[in-house]
């Protein structure tokens, strides 16, 4: 008993000391983080902009994401840039160009004024440079696909020839640039306006390679300069002094916010910590339709469509008609009713309405996307039905009978879109149990198994979705092509390829868009490698009464350049620009 | 210090289990929490196929609130809340035994082993829990499941069809069964490493006890309402570390759930714009409640298991 | 001297489990580069695996990232590739690839190590008194209501708590922020976020520590010999009542600081939680990497610790 008396006290002290000193320890750990708060009484941005998922890198000829596109978009710009209105190029770094009569040379006039924002002129070289950077493989650049429409790109960009100079670019004189490409393409000034053909600092590439963009100060072409950069927390930028159009660029300082959820998003831009949401995939979903009835809540169309891939190269997806018969039976209206519900049109082609001017052709089940109200849809979708039910039982599957378990694959996890993915393919998957007595299983992967999945054709249906990237049909008519790196379906028609190949070589525009009709038709009416759902509707929000110099276009390009605070009640003003400049599309 | 007579080792004349159970029948929180997890459970078992309306087909009564006919309302695809929160409670008992198991056989005859034998087995032991412990568990369970489930579902393909579809199901138990033991190891280890030592384990070995005696008559009842509390702790650690791997599409495939994915579901609907509350509160109800009562199971059975009770 | 070798174990510990997690990342399908679009060019996408070594063989890359890697010079001689773990380089990340590792941690660690340690201690601070309470109020009322809020905050997960503290805490009283970080102000949410679900956990483990602790002999012994009430609680119970809640402060404390996803991705923080998640589902192989080398180092060495501190406290414990 007495040993135990003595040794109470002892275990106290040394349990004191200890424990005190652990907490104290533990203490400590926790104030090597305070300098992390609490010292940093910045002044509130001029414009904060939610701008989604933190951006990858900012080197705008390697960048993929939108994220990345939309901030380096701010600080890199090309020969022409993008009207915040309608999303077309205008001049940029080029007051104007000529078109050759044969529509395959392009001279870009450059501004006298033209600036990096660290002072040094902007002059044809740096672009020859830039385009011949963009293009060579070695700097690996994904988008790098788009120097095919100029003379020996392709050559180029496929490592067929490492001779640089052969790119059809070409400086004429200091102020003076020339492209040369392989068929007239209309929209060449839009392309000009993408990031992979911004204009970089030749010395900071050259000195520092890759890691250029850590340079600081970072010499940048663009409308706003780089302040600072931390991961996953924001991009500060400044109004770039040197920038040819300074005087119109709208505010002083923009905060780029970066982060992964739509709810947190959300809850900064009601707070008032946010002014612009610019990326839909930071919105929730779930509240899409009481959202779209906000007035600082702005919904438009943009060039995207939701729709699903089959794998053709596996029975029994192999037969047309099993593909017609699943896709004549999913109720589309039923999901951007109660899914999407931002008022998204169901469709049954692939490229939007009005994509550069163009109509895509009716695809197989347009009947109920054309149907009026909602008797005149249930009449088309029973035909529809019954149809399905006669293609079913013709590939051999009466009832569904015979009919092998498949799968439905799918990307979960990350933003707020994946639920709807989910409910998307709950919808497929009562519809074919209903209508055709198929069992089909649903399979959520997170998003590396998906990519990995699809690109090995290692799938019996799955999710796509494909957002285009300038104005034209083909941004999105070349995804299935054969020799496609996008295709992902197997699908493979000699007849389709040709069509493009003709449209490609054709200089007038109606004879062209009605080849690429004929070549949807193959594509959504006859072969369905894919089942388009609907098209995409665009969703950002900020307050009209505060802001203005942000418009709803169909390539969803909100340049930061034209935002600007509004001041009292004066109307709505453009950015000063040329618009008589010649050669605007 | 002469410790050994100061704490003989308790005599018992009436069998120990008896007197256990005797001891649990009166601690009345435990019998009514008993009766309402019996109630879940068979709730679980049968509501997704008895009823009027228990269908977790989809209708069009998108996001009703609950009536007479839907308990707890319905949700995106018009299915009924009610059906769908039992049909996923059988499926998070089930992950959730299943981690608890796994948790309690491997984790606590480590732990128990380790700390018993000490010296060189106990450092190797501890060593490898370590290891385990420091790979985070998110990527072993990423792995886990990205590159095994392709291979399971072939083999299964070929030998089970049938099954197939429980394949992810299989991959999430042995993706939380690996990680959810590491804990309770440590945890058993430390306490048996301190009991060890005590008077009436040297008194038990110094009368000639086998150590496999000692081990399950002397130490484990001691360890016992550590055990069961830490047990109580895993199970809703499991049940929520599901949801999250199904946030991440590494659980449960739709459109079957669990009481974590709808309770996520549920999250993603509290907003200051309009809130489903019905969405959250049942699904959450229905598992703090389950919780609740299997804690207060587990109490009773620590307390009746407790040599020192009475 | 067991605990100077048990640090010195740290290190091919360490060694192994960075090496495990080098090619456990590299098992999983797909690769950092895999995109939604195709590179334009098999080029392309060879030269994007050259530049970041991914088209070496796997034990060279291993080699690479241990900085033991000697390479042919154009000369002819033979030279250490750069960097490797050895430099302290655990190179740039895959993903965000205008940062290095060690970049992101430095500017993410201190804000998740701030926020670990604030919520570490809210936990602390209100698991281990509600926790004694319980275990002395044991079979009353007081008993019931105090687990039955510790069980609470344990199953409702932080990413319902989170956002319920934001709804009212944040936009309808306007009292804190409802994300970022930078101010104490900022701190506040996510703490308790974070906190409840460990406190409750602390509640629980101390609640049981405690009872076991006023059963035993010596609390009786001290009881006996008229010890108040309040120092046999304070002063015999508490130090072994404690014990369990020491063993798990390890891992709680490891968890608490490398971050919450969860908690992080609600509030908006620019931590290192998210990161983990966010590098083993993009493949950021040097990024999981290098998480895991930091995870794992604290982690052990918080055992450690926690170890230590059970002898300190426990003199019954041995490590011979």
């Amino acid at each position: 008993m007495g040993c135990l008396q003595s040794l109470l006290p002892s275990r106290w002290s040394s349990f004191r000391s200890s424990f005190v000193r652990f907490l104290i320890s533990v203490l400590g750990v926790g104030l090597l983080g305070v300098p992390s708060i609490g010292c940093r009484p910045e002044p509130r941005a001029d414009l904060i902009i939610h701008n989604g998922m933190e951006v990858e890198t900012i080197d705008p000829h390697v960048l993929t994401g939108l994220p990345d596109g939309r901030v380096t978009g701010a600080m890199f710009e090309g020969l022409t840039r993008y009207d915040p209105e309608t999303g077309r190029a205008i001049p940029g770094l080029a007051h104007s160009w000529d078109i050759s009569p044969d529509g395959r040379v392009y001279t870009f006039h450059l501004r006298t004024n033209a600036a990096f924002s660290t002072g040094e002129p902007i002059r044809a070289d740096d672009v020859v440079w830039s385009w011949q950077r963009a293009a060579d493989p070695t700097t690996a650049a994904d988008y790098s696909g788009f120097f095919f429409y100029v003379e020996g790109g392709q050559a180029i960009v496929t490592g067929a020839s490492t001779n640089l100079s052969g790119l059809g670019i070409r400086a004429v004189d200091p102020l003076t640039v020339e492209v040369r490409l392989v068929n007239p393409t209309p929209f060449l000034p839009d392309l000009c306006g993408m990031r992979i053909m911004a204009v970089v600092p030749r010395w900071a590439v050259e000195k520092y390679g890759d890691q250029w963009v850590r340079m600081d100060p970072l010499p940048c072409s663009g409308a706003y300069e780089l302040l600072s950069w931390r991961p996953n927390d924001r991009i500060r930028l400044r109004r770039n002094p040197h920038y040819w159009d300074a005087a119109n660029v709208g505010c002083e300082r923009v905060d780029v916010l970066s982060g992964d959820s739509p709810a947190a998003a959300l809850n900064l831009y009601l707070a008032g910590d946010v002014d612009f949401l610019i990326d839909k995939v930071m919105i929730p979903p779930e509240l899409n339709d009481v959202l779209r009835k906000r007035p600082d809540f702005h919904t438009f169309q943009y060039l995207g469509t939701y729709f699903v891939r089959f794998n053709v190269t596996r029975k029994p997806f192999d037969d047309p008609r099993v593909r017609q018969a699943i896709s004549l039976v999913l109720d589309k209206r039923r999901i951007v009713e109660r899914i999407t519900r931002l008022g998204e049109q169901p469709t049954s082609a692939l490229t939007p309405p009005g994509t550069g001017g163009y109509q895509p052709p009716p695809g197989l089940g347009h009947n109920a996307v054309l149907a009026s109200d909602a008797s005149a849809y249930a009449a088309a979708m029973e035909t529809n039905r019954a149809e399905a039910q006669r293609l079913l039982a013709a590939a051999g599957f009466p009832g569904g009978k015979g009919f092998p378990p498949f799968t439905y694959m799918f990307n979960a996890g990350g933003g707020g879109g994946s639920r709807m993915h989910e409910n998307v393919g709950i919808e497929l998957q009562t519809a074919l149990r209903e209508d055709l007595g198929l069992q089909m299983e649903l399979r959520p992967v997170e998003w590396k198994t998906y990519l990995s999945d699809m690109s090995r054709l290692n799938f019996d249906m799955i999710r796509g979705s494909w957002i285009g990237d300038y104005q034209d049909p083909t941004t999105f008519l070349d995804l299935f092509l054969a020799d496609s790196g996008n295709n992902r379906t197997g699908w493979k028609n000699a007849r389709y390829d040709a069509l493009l190949a003709a449209a490609a070589a054709e200089p007038d525009v109606s004879r062209r868009f009605d080849q690429l009709r004929e070549a949807e038709t193959l594509l959504v009416r006859d072969e369905v490698p894919i089942l388009p759902v609907f098209n995409y509707v665009g969703l950002f929000a900020f307050d009209r009464t505060k802001w203005e110099g942000i418009y709803a276009n169909l390539t969803d390009e909100h340049p930061f350049r034209s935002i600007r605070r509004r001041t009292g009640g004066a109307a709505p003003v453009r950015s000063a620009l040329s618009p008589a400049a010649a050669g605007t599309p | 210090m002469n410790e050994v007579d100061k704490a003989p080792a308790p005599v018992r004349p009436l069998s120990p289990g008896g007197k256990a159970w005797r001891r649990l029948w009166r601690h009345r929180p435990a019998v009514i929490s008993a009766g309402f997890l019996a109630v879940v459970v068979l709730l679980a078992l049968f509501v997704p196929w008895l009823g009027p309306h228990v269908s977790a087909q989809g209708s069009d009564l998108q996001f009703s609130s609950p009536d007479s006919a839907h308990w707890f309302g319905t949700d995106v695809h018009g299915r009924d809340v009610f059906t769908r929160v039992f049909a996923g409670a059988r499926i998070s008992l089930l992950v959730g035994a299943v981690g608890a198991g796994v948790s309690l056989v491997i984790g606590v005859c480590w732990g128990m082993v380790a700390g018993y034998v000490g010296g060189r087995l106990d450092g190797v032991m501890m060593r490898l829990v370590d290891i385990l412990y420091s790979l985070p568990s998110i990527v072993v369970v990423i792995v886990l499941i990205t590159t095994l489930e392709g291979y399971v579902k072939t083999w299964m393909g070929t030998s089970f069809p049938r099954l197939v579809p429980l394949a992810r199901l299989l991959l999430l138990f042995a993706g939380l069964g690996a990680v959810s033991w590491l804990t309770m190891a440590r945890i058993v280890r430390g306490q048996v490493l301190s009991l060890r030592s005590r008077p009436f384990v040297l008194a038990s070995l110094a009368l000639g006890a086998s150590h496999r005696r000692i081990l399950f008559r002397h130490i484990l009842p001691n360890v016992a309402g550590i055990i069961i509390v830490y047990l109580t702790l895993t199970l809703p650690a499991i049940i929520l570390y599901e949801s999250f791997l199904s946030y991440l599409g590494l659980g449960i495939q739709p459109p079957e759930a669990s009481l974590g994915t709808l309770i996520a579901e549920g999250a993603s609907q509290i907003n200051p714009l309009r809130v489903f509350w019905w969405l959250i509160l049942g699904p959450g109800g229905v598992l703090a409640l389950t919780l609740l009562a299997l804690n207060f199971l587990g109490d009773g059975l620590r307390d009746a298991l407790d040599p020192r009770g009475n | 001297m067991y605990f100077l070798r048990r640090f010195l174990f740290l290190i091919p510990l360490t060694w192994v489990i960075v090496t495990l997690s080098f090619f456990l990342v590299r098992v999983a399908p797909g690769g950092p580069f895999d995109r939604e679009r195709r590179p334009a060019s098999p080029a392309v996408e060879r030269a994007l695996a050259t530049k970041y070594h991914l088209d070496e063989s796997l034990g060279s890359q291993y080699l690479r990232f241990l900085g033991l890697r000697w390479e042919r010079q154009p000369d002819g001689s033979w030279q250490r590739a750069p960097g490797g773990l050895i430099a302290g380089d655990l190179g740039l990340s895959l993903k965000y690839r205008n940062h290095s590792v060690t970049d992101i941690i430095r500017q993410g660690l201190p804000v998740s190590l701030a926020l670990g340690g604030a919520a570490f201690l809210f936990a602390l601070g209100f698991g281990i008194p509600l926790g004694v309470y319980t275990a002395v109020r044991r079979g009353h009322t007081g008993d019931w209501l105090g687990s039955l809020v510790a069980l609470l905050f344990i199953c409702i997960p932080g990413f319902v708590i989170g956002p319920l503290l934001i709804l009212v805490f944040a936009l309808q009283t306007g009292w804190f922020p409802v994300g970022l970080w930078g101010t104490p102000r900022h701190v506040v949410l996510p703490m308790i976020a974070l906190g409840l679900y460990f406190g409750g956990r602390v509640a629980r483990l101390t609640r049981e520590g405690m009872s076991q602790a006023l059963l035993s002999e010596f609390v009786r012994t001290a009881r006996a010999k008229g010890v108040s009430e309040l120092g046999v609680l304070l002063r015999h119970a508490f130090p072994i009542a404690v014990m369990p809640v020491v063993s798990y402060s390890g891992p709680m404390l490891a968890d608490l600081l490398t971050g919450s996803f969860v908690v992080e991705n609600i509030f908006q923080i620019p931590g290192i939680g998210v990161f983990l998640v966010n590098s083993s589902l993009g493949r950021d192989y040097t990024m999981v990497v290098g998480l895991v080398l930091l995870y794992a180092v604290l982690l052990l060495v918080l055992n450690l610790l926690v170890d230590f501190t059970y002898s300190l406290l426990d003199p019954r414990v041995r490590h011979e």
